[in-house]
């Protein structure tokens, strides 16, 4: 008996040496942590149960069958973020360069599996090389299999992806399908096809960073939500984030206890909308008020600076935000900012979390740009989002809610349940000066008139009164005591229950 | 009605028109406030019974247009204008045109105004009153022999000067006769050669000069008294930033010799009203005048806090006819009092100003009492605008004690629970002087800042104990907000997390592992090497300030909470604190250092802004100092240059775009 604990113990103790001391030693030289240790950290200490430890791969081609490393290149298993639980799989660079072989993708498989039956989310921490090439087709396959399951699990559990090293090729296709991208500045890339490729097809020449590292993927493609500086504080983070999410979408968002007063007046908000209309503001102070404990967990803060989307808590349950950022764009409404929002609301409404929105936009973007590039139905896209969400939708208008961009942003009409406006909320077709200078033509020349003209029409609409004489605003509320009213308007909420006609699905303007 | 006016009309703005305005109520007399477009929404506005707009933002076409503010006098029917300090508080043509009006001026005679406000004039009038001026000798002076005789005459050291000087030139220290021949001929040649004109001038050179004024209060039946001194030598470029009262370096009858000479210059001048004599003291405690403010002064406060008169309601009485209700011999000092001048500058840019939205503003709560006072002076609010148009200053934030000491210690305190965001401040600089040895010491002359800070100002660093104690707080507090987050909902039965009792915090460099005991009312902190220390006091999750109790003594901090740790803020530190499992740490220590990156190559945008022109383009040549684009902020254009020659590689902004500040606008080869 003695023999087989001793066997048992030293199996173990080989597969959790991985690629062995000289790799682990390399990947710490990159500033990068090995599989294990990534999960050490991601994980509560000591809640790491580990699925599939001996699990080797059938490769017998070019020499492969002399080198059968235990765990074959990926840790998987479950643990708990702060007592709650989640699946986790950790790629080993330092075990055939984290390699995706038959055996690799069947583990990942497995626990995905899983976390779709017992209703938890799947965090992947992604250092990678790419496919087995050894292995040929029979790699490729895995990467499949773990596709398809990336998709059934869509919207049934959470899936966030850290990408924390190489992944390139149809790697970059698992994460692209999870619900969130982290990656970690300086020691992570993605990309379809490397530089050597485009260098030889394309002819252009770019590193790696900047082709696919963090500032790339977070600032100009949008492919990932965050970035972070280095392993240890991304995977904090990632703590951090599924403290705010669901397990899966048939329970409710967590509740955690909080220290903030519900009912707390905050009079500085009576002076957050500057004097001149035109003057920009910062809507983030407005989310920071809002929110439990001033604290939010924001999504794409890099990308689309002209709308802001993240996690806060009211009364300690979980509320994703989406808010017109005037400092940026004037708070415009754009291609990239209509699918971003779009996104994170279709995020939201999977997982049961109450949308709030905070409305200041003055309108789409004009140009050619905007109208070549498809705004048309990039904008469609929020508008679907936020139409067939069926969780309770609070909107606040702060100032501006011009023409399409008004119905877009979660107005009453795509069945806002509490519709509110600051006494400073302009709600129009759009601003003063454009309407005169349609509805008065022939007055153009006179300045005079036309300056009559502009202040009647804005007496008329620079308010929230006519949208509230006809139902569509709820309530015009005073700035400073907005917290207190959405707490109580989602807490009216928590009993919600809203379903859509029975479809295969929709076909939402991709 | 009650007060000695109907109503009061208040000549200005910010802080002093708050401080008028609580003066005046409790008296019983109405208020009228003034406001330009900038200060719509401002706190003097709130706070004053009526308020009228007097014009745009700038203050030459509103505050101190005289024709305006008369027109609002008269539109408002007040019966008194308090001119505050700055703007119209010493403009006789404004104190005459009140008295053409009938309305009373709260503040001296046109003719003390105009006395004193003439260097020359004020000089020669306090010299004839018997007050100590620097002595000098102000004609020509046509030899290096003559230099040195005249300059035996005034006494060494003596500062040999150019008529047509400034900036230092032509400028030179004698301490002997010797150095007064060498000096007088280098000044000469210095002063033709800078200025073109080598007339040369001597007066005595004071070492070791202290800012001590002498607040006087007359009324206008021959009563003048002294409200004892003022120290104000922490100044930087001439701006004070720190005042106390009483002075830390005065003696009785230097105090004594000081207020009766300047009760003799108000006395002179036919004076009524506050004034303030400021004098120049050396060393030996020698003084000698410099000017006498003919108004309110900005840290009035100090004097009100150690003898327990209100300054503002005794001009106000004064004004209305009434005399003085205490003679010299009942002004006593009591106690000690400091004043810290928070200004909207940003120490860490050499004291740039800064503009914008006050995102939080909460003062220490004010307090009176016989151990402590703590009073804030102030004409903002939280969600107020800092503008451009008018002083930076924020607050006048002062502290009352029984001793110097336990002044400074309340001072700390406050400045520690301060709580101000949105814009750049220089709190973290009031604190480092408030820890400074020679601060405390009470041995600064007018020189403390630039001598104690050459290079400027690049932040605190925390000295050991007080790190240790910081890094007490941050285990302490990172464990409340573990535990917290292990309480979350969802979690799995009888499988909790347990949070161990080892933590390793890292602190401005340092690396602390340390042992946590808690129990219902605090935790006991042990360090690797067997100290304890222990943390009492409560602090919840999202709490903002940690009022604590560290190893016996009080302790505030600043938290926000930062990815694996918190910022952290106290005494003028402003630190990345990160608290970590051993585990964590252990694997933190494998991470890469990186190093921040070079913004030299940058263009960084100083102030938040729209972007409204750009004059150059990815590729171009710029030479040092060549305008590169414009930013415009509060509707003033700043015109960013280059800072040396380079090639433009990279241009990350457009035209119209809003800005933040430390946004990359454009980078170089």
């Amino acid at each position: 008996m003695q023999d087989i604990l001793a066997e048992l113990e030293s199996r173990r103790a080989e597969a959790r040496a991985g690629g062995g001391a000289r790799r682990i030693e390399a990947q710490h030289g990159k500033g990068k942590l090995t599989a294990r240790e990534r999960i050490e950290l991601l994980l509560d200490e000591g809640s790491f149960e580990e699925f599939d430890m001996f699990v080797a791969h059938r490769c017998t081609e070019f020499g492969m069958a002399s080198q059968r490393p235990a765990g074959d290149g990926v840790v998987t298993g479950w643990g708990t973020v702060n007592g709650r639980q989640v699946y986790v799989y950790s790629q080993d660079f330092t075990v055939f360069g984290g390699s995706l072989s038959e055996t690799h993708a069947q583990k990942i498989c497995k626990i995905m599996d899983m976390a779709m039956q017992n209703g938890a989310p799947v965090i992947g921490l992604n250092d990678s090389g790419g496919a087995r090439i050894q292995e040929g087709v029979a790699s490729l396959a895995g990467y499949a299999e773990v596709f398809q399951r990336n998709v059934m699990a869509s919207g049934v559990v959470p899936q966030i992806s850290v990408i924390m090293g190489p992944c390139a090729g149809g790697a970059v296709y698992s994460p692209a399908m999870t619900d969130f991208i982290f990656m970690v500045k300086d020691s992570s890339y993605m990309f379809v096809t490397g530089p050597d490729v485009v260098k030889t097809v394309t002819n252009e020449v770019v590193t790696a960073e900047e082709l696919g590292g963090a500032a790339t993927h977070t600032r100009r493609s949008s492919v990932a939500d965050g970035a972070y500086e280095n392993d240890v504080e991304a995977l904090a983070e990632v703590r951090r984030l599924v403290d705010f999410l669901p397990l899966s979408n048939r329970e409710k968002p967590p509740v955690r206890p909080f220290h903030d007063e519900v009912d707390r007046i905050e009079p500085a908000l009576d002076t957050l909308i500057p004097e001149n209309p035109n003057q920009p503001y910062d809507m983030k102070e407005l989310i920071g008020k809002l929110a439990d404990e001033g604290d939010f967990f924001e999504i794409q803060a890099e990308f689309a600076k002209n709308i802001v989307t993240g996690f806060i808590r009211l009364e300690g349950r979980t509320v994703g935000v989406v808010a017109n950022q005037p400092l940026v764009l004037a708070g415009c409404l754009d291609i990239d900012s209509s699918r971003k929002a779009a996104r994170f609301v279709r995020f939201c409404d999977a997982f049961e979390i109450p949308l709030l929105t905070l409305v200041d936009v003055p309108g789409f973007m004009p140009g050619t740009a905007q109208e070549f590039g498809g705004v048309i139905k990039h904008g469609a896209k929020l508008l679907f989002a936020y139409g067939e969400a069926t969780v309770p939708k609070v909107t606040l208008i702060t100032r501006k809610a011009y023409g399409g961009a008004y119905d877009v942003m979660s107005s009453k009409h795509l069945r806002g349940d509490f519709n509110y406006a600051w006494p400073t909320a302009e709600i129009a077709v759009m601003g003063a000066k454009g309407a005169v200078e349609i509805l008065y033509r022939s007055e153009l020349g006179e300045p005079e008139k036309i300056a009559a003209r502009t202040r009647d029409y804005e007496d008329r609409f620079a308010n929230p009164f006519v949208a509230a004489e006809r139902g569509f605003i709820d309530e015009v509320i005073q700035p400073r005591g907005t917290r207190k009213r959405l707490c109580r308007a989602f807490a009216s909420l928590r009993g919600k229950q809203q379903s859509n006609p029975w479809k295969k699905h929709d076909n939402i303007p991709l | 009605m009650t007060g000695p006016f109907e109503k009061l009309l208040i000549a200005n703005r910010g802080e002093i028109a708050c401080r008028v305005i609580k003066t005046a109520r409790r008296l019983g007399i109405p208020t009228v406030a003034l406001y330009s477009d900038a200060d719509r929404r401002a706190l003097h506005v709130a706070m004053a019974d009526e308020a009228l707009h007097i014009g745009p933002p700038p203050a030459a076409q509103s505050y101190i247009d005289i024709e305006r503010v008369m027109t609002a006098v008269r539109e408002s029917g007040a019966d008194a204008v308090h001119p505050g300090y700055g703007f119209l508080s010493e403009n006789p043509r404004f104190a005459r045109a009140l008295e053409e009006a009938g309305v009373a001026f709260i503040g001296p005679p046109v003719g003390a105004i105009e006395a004193m406000g003439d260097k020359i004039t004020s000089k020669k009038i306090a010299a004839e009153a018997g007050v100590n001026t620097v002595p000098g000798f102000m004609g020509l002076i046509d030899s290096a022999d003559e230099a040195a005789k005249i300059a035996g005459e005034i006494g060494y050291p003596v500062m040999i000067k150019a008529s047509a000087g400034g900036g230092g030139k032509g400028m030179r220290v004698a301490w002997t006769a010797e150095e007064a021949r060498e000096g007088f001929a280098a000044s000469k040649r210095e002063a033709a050669a800078s200025f073109g004109d080598d007339r040369i001038f001597i007066e005595k050179f004071v070492t070791q000069p202290r800012h001590i004024e002498i607040q006087v209060l007359a009324d206008a039946h021959g009563n003048a008294v002294y409200l004892h001194e003022r120290e104000c030598s922490i100044q930087r470029r001439n701006q004070k930033v720190i005042e106390e009262a009483p002075s830390p370096f005065l003696d009785e009858a230097t105090r004594a010799a000081m207020g009766a000479q300047a009760v003799a210059l108000a006395q002179a001048v036919g004076y009524r009203s506050a004034g303030t004599v400021e004098f120049i003291v050396d060393g030996a405690r020698n003084f000698y005048f410099l000017e006498m403010n003919t108004r309110l002064q900005v840290e009035h406060p100090v004097t009100e806090l150690i003898t327990g008169i209100d300054l503002v309601e005794q001009m106000i009485r004064v004004a209305a006819g009434e005399p003085l209700p205490f003679s010299q011999a009942d002004l006593r000092i009591n106690g000690w009092a400091i004043e810290s001048r928070l200004y909207a500058e940003d120490p860490y840019r050499n004291f740039l100003p800064s503009i914008g939205r006050l995102t939080r503003y909460r003062p220490p709560e004010e307090v009176s009492g016989p151990e402590k006072a703590v009073r804030n002076d102030t004409g903002v609010e939280e969600g107020g605008e800092i503008s451009m148009f008018y002083d930076p200053m924020i607050a006048k934030l002062c502290t009352w004690a029984p001793s110097r000491e336990a002044a400074i210690g309340a001072m700390r305190e406050a400045l520690d629970g301060f709580e101000l965001e949105g814009i750049g401040h220089n709190l973290p600089f009031l604190s480092a002087v408030m820890d400074h040895p020679k601060f405390v010491a009470g041995e600064m002359t007018t020189a403390f800042i630039a001598e104690e800070w050459p290079e400027g100002f690049d932040g605190v660093t925390l000295p050991g104990n007080q790190l240790r104690r910081l890094a007490a707080v941050a285990a302490a507090i990172h464990r409340i907000a573990e535990i917290r987050r292990a309480r979350i909902s969802g979690r799995i039965d009888n499988h909790k997390r347990t949070l161990g009792e080892d933590f390793v915090v890292t602190a401005q460099g340092e690396t602390f592992p340390l042992t946590l005991t808690a129990d219902p009312f605090g935790t006991d902190v042990t360090f690797a090497g067997g100290e304890a220390v222990r943390v009492a006091g409560a602090w919840s999750p999202g709490q903002r300030l940690a009022r604590l109790d560290v190893a016996g003594e009080p302790m505030v901090v600043q938290v926000e909470p930062r990815p694996l740790g918190f910022r952290l803020r106290t005494r003028g530190a402003d630190l990345s604190v990160r608290v970590m499992t051993p585990r964590q740490a252990e694997l933190a220590a494998l991470m890469p250092q990186k190093l921040p990156p070079d913004t030299s190559k940058l263009l960084l945008c100083p102030m938040p802004g729209l972007l409204v022109s750009l004059n150059v383009a990815a590729g171009d040549n710029v030479e040092e100092g060549q305008a590169l684009c414009t930013v415009e902020a509060m509707k003033m254009e700043n015109i960013l240059r280059a800072e040396r020659r380079g090639i433009v590689t990279q241009v990350n902004a457009a035209v119209g775009e809003s800005l933040a500040v430390d946004e990359v606008i454009m980078e170089f080869e």
